[in-house]
C-alpha cells in the first residue's frame, strides 16, 4: 500500500522537476513552502509524538531506574538488555508473541478471504447486508471483545461454552481454559482474529477487484476448475493487496496486548511482549528494564516490516517479469 | 446476470447466515450476559433464565455502585476521542492536500514517517510519556490523552485522506475560475463536495480508533477525571469483593458497542471505501 503511493509521489516530482533546471523557480519555491506549511503541523505532531519518547527510552534503557528508588538511578551501559537477553521469561514471551502473531494472521487470511469472497461475489441485495455484518467487529472495543469471549469461556463467571462442546468424547466439562497456556492462547487467539479479521478482509475485498475479470472468464473457457482459477489467476493478481494485508496485521498482532491483560494478565505464560513491558515498566516501575524491553519490542517490529518489505519487493519485480 | 437456482439462493444464504452469526455472537452473547441476575450468571447456559435490568441500572442510575465509574468514564472516552479525532482530521486534512495537490520535496519522507509512527508499538511510546506526563502535569488530564491519541490517528488519517484526495479531478477548480469563479468560489464549490465524504469517513475511522484505545488509557490515568471506558471497564469491581462484576461490565459493553453498531450499520459503504482506499489503492 504504502510503497505504492510513495513511489507514485517520487514519480510525480521527478516528473514535475526535469532535470536539466539549474536552480528552483520562485514558483516552484513558493509551491514548496505552501506545501511544508500545510503538511508540516501534522508532520511535527508525529514527530513529536513518538520521536521524542523512543529516544527517551532508548535514553532510559541504559540506566538502572526504579521509580520506587528514583535517586539510585545510575548508567549502566547495555547491563539491562544482557540482564533480559539472558532471561528466560523474555524468550518465553518471545516465543508467546511469535506464535500468537503466526496463527492469528493464518487464520485470519483464511478467515478473511473467505469473507471477502462473500462480499464481492454475493448478489446485489445481500452484499450491504454481509458487508455491514463483517464490519461490526471492527468497530468494538478490542477490550469488550475480550470480555466477551472471556465470559463464554470462564467457568468462574458462569461461561456456557462447556456446556455446548459437553457432546464431545472425552471432553471434560470443568475444564478451566484460562488455567493453561494453550487453552487460555486458544481464547486469546480467538477473540484477536474475532475483531481483526474484517480489517484483512476489507483489503482483501479491494484486492479482489483488481482481479482483471476478463482473465478469469477466459480461464474458465479453456476449462479451468474453480481452484486452478482461484491458483492460477485470482491470487497471483492479487499478491499485492495480500502482502499488504500480511504486513500490517503481522506488525499489529505483534503488538497485541488488550485481550490478554483482559483474559489472563499474562498468568500460565499467556505474557506477549508488550505485557511483559506494560508489567515491567508501569506495573513494576522497573523504569530501566522496562524501556530495554521496549526498545527490544520495536526493533522486532522493525525487523519484522524490513523482512516484509523487502520480500514484498522481490514479489512484485517477480510479477512483472512473468 | 443470470436468475439464480433454488440450490444457489440456499446456499448464499446459508453463507450469510454463517457470516452473520460469526459477526454477531459475541456481541449478542454478551448481550445475553448483561440480563442475567447474579445469581443467574452462573447457569452455564446462554440465554438467562431470568432477564433483568439491573445491571444497567448498576452502572447507569443514580446510586448505582458502578455508576461513579462508567459515567465519567462515558463522558472522558466519548470527549477525548472527538476531540483528538477533529485534531487528527483538521491536520490531516491538510497534510494530504497538500500531498495530492502539490510537488514539494519531502512528501515522501511525510508519508513513510506516518506509516512509521503507525506500525510503532504503544507500548514502546507509553513508559516515557508516562514518565514525561508526571514531570509536566498532564498525567490523567484530557490532553494527556489527547496527544497520544493523536499518533494513533494522524497517520491513518493522512493515508485514508491522501487517497481520497489524489481521486478528486482537479482540473474541475481551474473550469470553475475560467468560467469566473474566484479562487475561494472555485474550491469551495468544486473541491469541498467531493472531499467532504473522504473527510467525513476519514473522521468515522479515526474515532473507531481512539476509542479502541487501551494501553494509553490505563497507563496515563489513574482516576475518573481522564480515565476512558476500556480502561474503566477494566476496573469495575462487584459489589462485594467476592462478588465478580460481569454483570455490570456486560452491561456497560452494551451501552459503548450499540452507537458504534448503529454508526457501522449506517456508513458501511463508506467505512470500506475508506479503510481499502487508504490502503491497497494510492
Amino acid at each position: 500500500m504504502t510503497d505504492t503511493i510513495a513511489t507514485r509521489a517520487t514519480r510525480r516530482e521527478q516528473a514535475a522537476t526535469p532535470p536539466p533546471k539549474k536552480r528552483r523557480s520562485d514558483r516552484a519555491r513558493a509551491e514548496a513552502r505552501l506545501g511544508w506549511m500545510l503538511a508540516g503541523p501534522a508532520f511535527g505532531i508525529m514527530l513529536l509524538v513518538t520521536l521524542y519518547p523512543i529516544v527517551q527510552a532508548l535514553w532510559d534503557s541504559l540506566f538502572s531506574l526504579r521509580l520506587t528508588a528514583p535517586d539510585d538511578r545510575e548508567f549502566i551501559w547495555f547491563r539491562n538488555y544482557q540482564v533480559i537477553l539472558s532471561d528466560p521469561a523474555f524468550w518465553q514471551s518471545m516465543g508467546v508473541t511469535l506464535f500468537i502473531t503466526v496463527v492469528t494472521v493464518l487464520l485470519e487470511l483464511i478467515i478473511g478471504f473467505g469473507f471477502a469472497l462473500v462480499m464481492h461475489r454475493a448478489i446485489k441485495k445481500l452484499r450491504g447486508f454481509a458487508r455491514t455484518a463483517i464490519l461490526v467487529p471492527y468497530g468494538i472495543i478490542t477490550v469488550v471483545s475480550a470480555f466477551a469471549f472471556f465470559y463464554a469461556f470462564d467457568i468462574n463467571s458462569g461461561g456456557y461454552v462447556n456446556n455446548w462442546l459437553s457432546w464431545i468424547p472425552g471432553f471434560d466439562e470443568n475444564l478451566n481454559w484460562f488455567a493453561y497456556q494453550g487453552t487460555s492462547l486458544a481464547v486469546i487467539i480467538l477473540s484477536e482474529v474475532w475483531k481483526t479479521t474484517p480489517f484483512i478482509s476489507l483489503l482483501l475485498l479491494s484486492g479482489l477487484a483488481q482481479v482483471p475479470g476478463d482473465l478469469e472468464e477466459a480461464a474458465k473457457v479453456d476449462g479451468a476448475t474453480s481452484w486452478e482459477v482461484l491458483r492460477r489467476v485470482i491470487l497471483p493478481n492479487m499478491k499485492a493487496a495480500i502482502m499488504v494485508a500480511v504486513l500490517f496485521r503481522t506488525l499489529e498482532a505483534f503488538r497485541i496486548f488488550d485481550n490478554i491483560f483482559i483474559m489472563t494478565a499474562g498468568a500460565n505464560n499467556t505474557e506477549a511482549l508488550s505485557l511483559l513491558a506494560y508489567n515491567t515498566s508501569i506495573g513494576r516501575l522497573e523504569i530501566g528494564l522496562g524501556s530495554a524491553i521496549s526498545v527490544l519490542l520495536f526493533l522486532s517490529v522493525l525487523v519484522i516490516a524490513g523482512i516484509f518489505i523487502k520480500g514484498f519487493r522481490v514479489d512484485l519485480s517477480a510479477g512483472r517479469n512473468s | 446476470m443470470r436468475a439464480m437456482t433454488w440450490p444457489q439462493r440456499i446456499m448464499w444464504l446459508a453463507i450469510i447466515a454463517a457470516v452473520l452469526v460469526w459477526s454477531l455472537f459475541p456481541v449478542f452473547s454478551i448481550a445475553m450476559t448483561s440480563f442475567k441476575t447474579q445469581a443467574g450468571l452462573f447457569s452455564g447456559t446462554l440465554f438467562p433464565q431470568e432477564w433483568t435490568l439491573d445491571n444497567y441500572a448498576t452502572i447507569l442510575a443514580p446510586g448505582g455502585s458502578a455508576q461513579d465509574l462508567f459515567l465519567p468514564a462515558l463522558r472522558n472516552s466519548i470527549g477525548i476521542s472527538l476531540i483528538a479525532t477533529f485534531i487528527a482530521v483538521v491536520l490531516a486534512t491538510l497534510c494530504a492536500y497538500a500531498i495530492a495537490r502539490l510537488d514539494f520535496p519531502g512528501k515522501r519522507i511525510i508519508l513513510t514517517t506516518a506509516l512509521a509512527v503507525s506500525v510503532f508499538p504503544i507500548v514502546s511510546i507509553v513508559t516515557p510519556l508516562f514518565n514525561l506526563w508526571r514531570v509536566v502535569g498532564l498525567y490523567d488530564t484530557w490532553l494527556g490523552l489527547i496527544i497520544p491519541y493523536l499518533s494513533l490517528t494522524l497517520p491513518i488519517s493522512i493515508w485514508t485522506l491522501a487517497a481520497f484526495f489524489r481521486q478528486i479531478p482537479w482540473e474541475l477548480e481551474q473550469a470553475a475560475q475560467v468560467d469566473g469563479a474566484t479562487p475561494f468560489e472555485a474550491f469551495r464549490k468544486t473541491v469541498v463536495p467531493l472531499a467532504a465524504p473522504g473527510v467525513f469517513t476519514t473522521a468515522i475511522i479515526a474515532f473507531f480508533i481512539a476509542w479502541n484505545d487501551f494501553v494509553y488509557g490505563i497507563s496515563l490515568t489513574s482516576t475518573d477525571a481522564a480515565r476512558p471506558v476500556p480502561a474503566a471497564l477494566s476496573f469495575f469491581t462487584g459489589a462485594s469483593q467476592f462478588e465478580e462484576p460481569t454483570g455490570a461490565i456486560s452491561a456497560a459493553a452494551i451501552v459503548v458497542t450499540i452507537p458504534i453498531v448503529i454508526v457501522v450499520v449506517i456508513f458501511q459503504r463508506r467505512i470500506v471505501s475508506g479503510l481499502t482506499q487508504g490502503a491497497v489503492k494510492g
